[in-house]
């Protein structure tokens, strides 16, 4: 029991660490913030390319897109824009480099929620909004794009906190995030216990956050 | 010569590539059988403990709903480097594959048992009571009524996410576990050229792509059934 206390849950070296820590958290944070509406917006716009056109071709090679990078990890894309890009001549600072691999993963997430969000909006409102003057920009964001997101808000929720948590993998090319924090810490307290905190503190963050999706899910099983 | 224009040259080097193609393929092989590995324990964990939490006992099931809030919580980052550095300390020390494979194997499990509790919820409670009225014990009625009406609902919201789950073997590259993004790492470096992370995507798409694909063929039809 004294072990598990000394290397997991030792208060001294959780005071000692604790600002490092919290420094950490709120670039996990503001990294988050950066991400999310970006990946949200790019997702939104292919949701309503895929939705509103007629052309095969287009609705095609979105798909293909969705898919492709639905079929690589996150990490794997990090990496290749962090470290590919020198060899291509260009030199990514780390946040441009993780944003857009966070963007480029994400909006393909975010694509799909959309999309389903958008079919459950019944084709007789685009034409009622439409009949009463509405250009067709205005129809889709006063009529059918809020009434899209209704219908998958605890989809948009989940996909939110799944990129929260996705903001670990930075610690990777030394963003210093919570777990990048962490893992300096530990190396130089030689103790894992900042790890455990860096735990404790994910759970504090996302644990309500999971229960208010779970509320939102259940709310829409029953509606 | 087209091999020689930059681009191709960097990237797509066919000297680079054929060096370091034996390797990637093994890396590649490490990634496929932790994929499967955490594919079937974590199903598996998670049907059980779905079934253990339908006893309808107290004690049971509010270990098993922090298990999984716990799990669905954290970044599966965080759990694979909390279990690899914090393990050794209590006289457990585990490999790379093994920390990597329990890691997801739980995270999956997290997930697989909400979505086949929710599935558990969804049927109907006269179908217990009829089944257990004909003479079946819990248990069968359980295996042979519950069960297979639950699991048919859980399907397709399981797909996307042992999709992205098994993506996620990437992450034992952090502790060094040498599946294809870490060799490739490794062989780019070693080779001072991209070429290897290039098969290392290739990779990747080889492998998830027919998964990502297939994912939206089986959503469609067990929804429809």
């Amino acid at each position: 029991m004294n072990e598990i206390i000394q290397n997991f849950f030792n208060l001294d070296i959780y005071a000692q660490v604790l600002p490092f820590m919290l420094k950490g958290l709120w670039t996990t944070i503001w990294l988050s913030a950066l991400v999310i509406p970006l990946g949200g917006a790019a997702g939104l716009a292919i949701a309503l390319a895929v939705n509103q056109s007629r052309n095969r071709m287009v609705r095609w090679a979105i798909v293909a897109y969705v898919d492709f990078f639905r079929a690589f990890p996150p990490l794997v894309l990090l990496i290749l824009v962090y470290f590919g890009g020198p060899f291509l001549g260009i030199e990514l600072n780390k946040v441009t480099a993780v944003a857009l691999a966070f963007v480029l993963n994400n909006s393909s997430y975010f694509a799909e929620v959309f999309r389903a969000g958008l079919e459950g909006v019944h084709a007789g409102q685009m034409e009622a909004a439409r009949s009463t003057g509405l250009t067709r920009f205005q129809a889709l964001r006063y009529v059918v794009v809020p009434q899209a997101v209704k219908n998958v808000l605890p989809d948009l929720v989940g996909n939110g906190i799944e990129i929260v948590k996705l903001t670990s993998i930075a610690s990777v090319v030394a963003i210093p995030e919570l777990l990048r924090a962490a893992r300096d810490a530990q190396s130089l307290v030689y103790n894992p216990s900042p790890i455990m905190l860096a735990a404790i503190i994910y759970l504090a963050l996302l644990w309500p956050l999971t229960r208010l999706l779970g509320s939102l899910e259940h709310r829409r099983a029953r509606a | 010569m087209i091999a020689d224009s930059g681009l191709l040259f960097t990237f797509f080097n066919v000297a680079v590539a054929k060096q370091y193609l034996p390797a990637i393929l093994e890396g590649t092989l490490v990634t496929v059988g932790v994929g499967i590995a955490v594919v079937i324990t974590g199903t598996l964990l998670g049907l059980v403990l779905a079934i253990a939490r339908s006893f309808g006992l107290r004690a049971v099931a509010l270990p098993i709903v922090a298990f999984a809030d716990i799990m669905r919580s954290l970044p599966p980052l965080v759990v694979i480097i909390v279990l690899y550095f914090g393990l050794p300390s209590l006289g457990v020390p585990l490999s790379a594959f093994a920390v990597t494979w329990l890691s997801l194997s739980l995270v999956l499990a997290a997930y697989a048992e909400e979505s086949v509790w929710a599935g558990i919820l969804a049927v109907p409670a006269g179908q217990m009571e009829a089944a257990r009225s004909t003479g079946l014990t819990w248990w069968q009625s359980m295996q042979s009524v519950l069960l297979p009406q639950a699991i048919r609902r859980a399907v397709p919201p399981l797909t996307n996410r042992v999709i992205s789950i098994t993506k996620n073997t990437a992450l034992g590259s952090v502790v060094a576990l040498n599946e294809v993004l870490n060799t490739a790492q490794g062989a780019t470096s070693h080779a001072g050229n991209p070429t290897p992370l290039m098969m290392a995507a290739i990779a990747y798409l080889i492998v998830f792509l027919p998964l990502v694909i297939a994912s939206r063929s089986i959503e469609k039809r067990w929804r429809r059934a």
